[in-house]
């Protein structure tokens, strides 16, 4: 594998340091500087605290360091001692080339301690595949308590070339994991030479996040992509009749924090999501083209963003295809607030 | 409002779940699989708290295969049920409990058919027939006064479409000497 030939580290199982305490701490990615073809005592880098000896294939879980690490402390209770049995329990099985996750927390977030500020989970985000692709949408608006923290804050993040992710719940939680997600992927093309596909990442993310299912950490997201070679695009361009999305490559997966994970063809997460359902399943048809199904998300947002408080200010919208994602340019759904109460006005005046 | 119902018969067991998968007040799923193949003849059948189920019932059937694979042959299906129930028993007193409740149906060669009935508190009980959810109190009585332990298949399957109730469709698969197969997938049309 690329990785471990570039770090020269074939038999981890052999390297000495692997079960030194935690004072000799290694770091995988500084290990360029050893020399290839052979498992030196030396050239280490300086001591990190909070990383263990972890083997360069494990997936790294960065709870200790986020929560140790974080300016605002709040909720947490003793986490030194944590900490410390955390890496102790990742020294006693260094070698095991299997996907280790650290035990949960052993000090859950206590409920009477209260956070600085209270957690809102409004938005409204949508994703749906049709004959032409994979359509991602979201509003833009993030709020606070009551107040609108951000107004043009961005909720589909892209997290590869052919894959986007719709993200609802904790703007941080969902900004921290689309990001460890981004780079667990990218290390999976890297070692294994192919893009993981739709389901996979899923898969992952909603194994990343189980250990904290119970705690505050709130993240709903949709991934929305496409799997497969771009040699294969000439098939999605054939005309996919009815309801046949046989050997489309798309792929819509609905991830959650306490753990569900379904795949589906039109998936809405948020405050906003039953208005956007109502307008999706009466217009949402396989066959529709590009055109169509982009003004019918932009409508779904739009109409969501009118009823729904926490949502609103402007609409993202993502085309996922075989040659990979397409942004449209975000628009400000005020001026189609206008515009609809001037065709409103207008038609009053004809019909009196 | 997740349902799920097995039924033993002389040289089968049969199956049946609901198809939807729900967030609070929104089916976002409504062909959604609640079995889980354990082997060749034996299914896993799981509800409760979201991720929970599938987190469980991914980890018993790779659990079971594992067997399979390290040991040579299968699992029995009370073996497996056994080991189901201890799984959520170790689980039950820790920080994370798994909160589902569970049908195991499996065929073996020497018991022929059974049906266990785990529920979330890891009590297991082998039973002729067994249901979770709402619509188990519905049903349970029905079974109880219709239920003979020589029935066949087809005045089963018949009793099935009677009494379940406003769920939009259901998977039903039955396990006897040859496997898992597939019946007809059932919408609840007026009868």
């Amino acid at each position: 594998m690329a990785l471990q030939d570039v770090c020269g580290l074939h038999n981890p199982p052999l390297f000495p340091q692997w079960t030194a305490p935690l004072s000799r701490s290694f770091m995988p990615e500084d290990s360029t500087h050893l020399s290839g073809g052979g498992i030196h005592g030396e050239a280490f880098s300086t001591r990190l605290p909070g990383r263990g000896g972890l083997s360069p294939l494990e997936f790294y879980m960065p709870i200790a360091e986020y929560l140790t690490e974080s300016p605002i402390n709040f909720g947490q209770t003793s986490l030194s001692s944590a900490l410390t049995k955390l890496l102790e329990i990742d020294h006693l099985y260094p070698s095991l080339p299997s996907i280790s996750l650290p035990p949960p927390t052993p000090c859950p977030i206590s409920p009477s301690v209260p956070l600085p500020f209270t957690l809102s989970h409004g938005t409204t985000t949508l994703g749906f595949a049709f004959q032409g692709g994979v359509i991602a949408a979201a509003d833009t608006r993030s709020s606070c308590s009551g107040l609108v923290a951000c107004p043009a804050s961005p909720k589909v993040l892209p997290i590869h070339s052919h894959l986007v992710g719709t993200t609802s719940g904790t703007s941080a939680d969902c900004a921290l994991w689309k990001r460890i997600l981004s780079r667990e992927l990218r290390l999976y093309q890297l070692r294994h030479r192919r893009r993981l596909s739709t389901g996979g990442a899923a898969k992952l993310l909603s194994h990343m996040l189980h250990p904290f299912k119970g705690t505050e950490l709130c993240v709903a997201a949709t991934l929305c992509g496409w799997d497969g070679d771009e040699e294969k695009h000439d098939v999605a361009s054939t005309p996919q009749h009815a309801n046949a999305p046989t050997n489309q490559m798309t792929a819509i997966i609905y991830v959650c924090s306490d753990g569900l994970r379904l795949q589906g063809e039109l998936f809405s997460v948020g405050s906003g999501s039953p208005y956007a359902y109502s307008i999706l399943d009466s217009s949402v048809y396989w066959g529709m083209s590009v055109q169509e199904a982009t003004a019918v998300a932009r409508e779904a947002v739009y109409r969501a963003t009118y009823r729904d408080a926490y949502s609103g200010n402007n609409v993202d919208l993502y085309h996922v295809t075989a040659k990979g994602w397409r942004r449209r340019e975000r628009e400000n759904l005020k001026e189609e607030y206008y515009r609809e109460k001037e065709r409103e006005r207008k038609r009053r005046v004809i019909a009196y | 409002m997740e349902y799920l119902i097995g039924i033993q018969g002389p040289d089968f067991v049969l199956v049946a779940a609901d198809n939807v998968a729900a967030s609070s007040i929104i089916q976002m799923k409504h062909d959604y699989d609640k079995m889980f193949k354990l082997s060749e003849k034996i299914l896993l059948l799981c509800v409760g708290e979201a991720g929970d189920t599938v987190q469980f019932a991914e980890y018993i059937q790779k659990n079971v295969q594992l067997y399979k694979m390290r040991n040579g042959y299968e699992l029995s299906p009370a073996a497996a049920a056994n080991f189901t129930r201890k799984n959520l028993a170790d689980y039950l007193r820790s920080r994370t409990p798994y909160h589902v409740n569970l049908l195991l149906a499996g065929y073996d060669e020497a018991d022929g058919p059974g049906l266990y009935y785990m529920d979330y508190l890891s009590a297991l009980a082998k039973a002729p027939f067994a249901a979770h959810g709402y619509g188990a109190f519905l049903t349970l009585s029905i079974l109880d006064r219709y239920y003979r332990p020589g029935d066949s298949a087809i005045s089963i399957t018949r009793l099935n479409k009677r009494f379940i109730l406003n769920l939009p469709s259901f998977t039903v698969r039955l396990i006897d000497k040859d496997g898992i197969h597939d019946m007809e997938k059932l919408p609840i049309g007026p009868k």
